[in-house]
């Protein structure tokens, strides 16, 4: 269930449900703002340790090992000299998941975008964002504001995930509407496109979030939620690991390789999340994470 | 069989007529960032008063928009953005004097037909990795559009900066061959 529908959210906030324990904006936008200085210059470290395993996987004198090694190095230089891993740092996509049994105060992410000014001035970040995507294409100068999302989820738990979005892997990410019909082959050949045409954009090795169901707008956001889980971790179901596992080896057997510069792994992962749908739909969103995967998820509560 | 060059900038086309898609090439000299909104302003300015702020003649454009200066080197981090977005522009840009493009990714036939007729490259080098790469940029200076914020044209002087080619002057296109490879 998705709190930016208002009647959950104004359920929760004002309707005696009992707080379990203190959420302030205040501490919000400090997580935040941690999160976002320490994701800048950081390799998510599952992602580094499947680059590691590639890594030894790789012959060692190629141009694929060449590449994997520089995205070990870059991470290294990254950490020591608390540098940027890449110079995107991103749009700044923050989702807050709150247990039901905690009251919400007001406008939780009130201080987010004053936090986002303030870790993209301090740690000498790019400012990526624009005032309005066709109208305004001046530069906010800040990086903001952030893309931020409220979902309840069952318990007394918070926990923030912030993810630093690069634009090149999001430009190379699509939505397709499938008829029903099209079942599993459909939703194979929208992954396999996508990587086909656009993973050289994408900066691979890539993590490839899929969302299947929900909505146009939700599927999206399926998607993109799928690039937070551990790499490696096992899907929900055991039908979603082994189309995962299925659509992995079928990505990597188009050989586009690291950088695109061919070989093997195009992707370390495909992270599949499903949902229930309208009878007419098969909603299918690619959301591609590249090799400078940088994202952070923390519990508040 | 690819080989590696190292070659120092401003190129002339003589310098890049022997090179072949698959090459490593290591860049030394100065090149100049320019991305979407750069583009835009560049091709106005060409039309309004046929130059740019930096010679045309044999130079490097490097689609690319750092983050600022840190650990005691001139950009913190830098690296190659999506070429194919520039892709309305090159063919007119290397038709006014632009050599070599740096970026990430692949180009339309545009572009290509553009390298073979003008004798220009393309090349690409690795996204995502820009810690390192910065490594490779030894001094940044703006010359010009500082209003456009990360997008303004700077002037980076290069030492050893590695690229391959990815398409040459004969139109070998170095990302389509590995697909095509794999089909």
């Amino acid at each position: 269930m998705n709190a930016d529908n208002p009647n959950g959210a104004a359920r929760h906030s004002s309707g005696g449900v009992k707080a379990a324990g203190p959420l302030a904006a205040d501490t919000v936008a400090g997580a935040v703002y941690d999160a976002v200085r320490t994701c800048a210059v950081t390799l998510r470290p599952d992602f580094r340790r499947a680059i590691e395993d590639a890594r030894a996987q790789a012959a060692p004198a190629g141009r694929t090992a060449g590449v994997l090694d520089r995205i070990l190095k870059n991470a290294r230089i990254g950490a020591e000299d608390a540098v940027p891993i890449c110079q995107d740092t991103g749009s700044v996509w923050v989702c807050l998941e709150v247990g039901e049994e905690l009251a919400v105060p007001g406008n939780i992410f009130s201080g987010v975008n004053d936090a986002v000014a303030r870790a993209y001035t301090d740690g000498a970040l790019r400012m990526s964002l624009v005032r309005d995507a066709l109208f305004d294409r001046a530069n906010t100068r800040n990086n903001t504001p952030a893309f931020c999302e409220l979902k309840l989820v069952p318990g007394a738990h918070a926990t923030l995930h912030v993810l630093l979005k690069g634009g090149g892997s999001d430009n190379a990410s699509r939505v397709v509407m499938l008829p029903p019909g099209a079942g599993a082959a459909g939703v194979r050949k929208v992954v396999l496109d996508c990587v086909r045409e656009k993973a050289a954009n994408a900066c691979p090795p890539l993590v490839i979030g899929l969302g299947v169901g929900a909505t146009f707008d939700k599927v999206a956001g399926l998607a993109k939620h799928a690039l937070l889980r551990e790499v490696g971790s096992p899907a929900a179901s055991a039908e979603a690991a082994a189309f995962e596992e299925e659509l992995l080896a079928e990505v990597n057997a188009l050989g586009i390789g690291p950088a695109a510069l061919g070989g093997s792994p195009t992707a370390v992962a495909v992270h599949l999340e499903t949902a229930p749908c309208h009878i007419a739909a098969l909603p299918v969103a690619v959301n591609m994470g590249c090799c400078a995967m940088r994202s952070a998820s923390v519990r508040l509560v | 069989m690819a080989k590696t060059v190292s070659l120092t900038l401003p190129l002339s086309r003589k310098d890049v007529a022997n090179l072949e898609a698959g090459d490593e090439v290591l860049l030394s000299g100065p090149v100049y960032t320019m991305r979407d909104a750069g583009h835009e302003r560049a091709l106005q300015c060409l039309e309004d008063t046929g130059q740019l702020p930096f010679n045309l003649e044999g130079a490097t454009l490097f689609y690319a928009g750092p983050t600022p200066a840190a650990a005691g080197r001139p950009l913190g981090s830098v690296g190659p953005t999506t070429a194919s977005r520039m892709d309305f522009a090159t063919p007119q840009l290397f038709a006014a004097g632009i050599v070599a493009a740096i970026g990430k990714g692949k180009r339309s036939p545009e572009v290509v037909q553009a390298c073979k007729d003008t004798g220009s490259v393309y090349l690409c080098t690795v996204g995502g990795i820009a810690a390192l790469l910065a490594k490779a940029v030894t001094a940044s200076e703006i010359v010009g559009w500082d209003d456009l914020g990360t997008e303004a044209l700077r002037k980076l002087t290069l030492k050893d900066f590695p690229t391959y080619v990815a398409v040459d002057t004969k139109g070998n296109d170095l990302y389509r061959e590995i697909e095509t490879a794999a089909q």
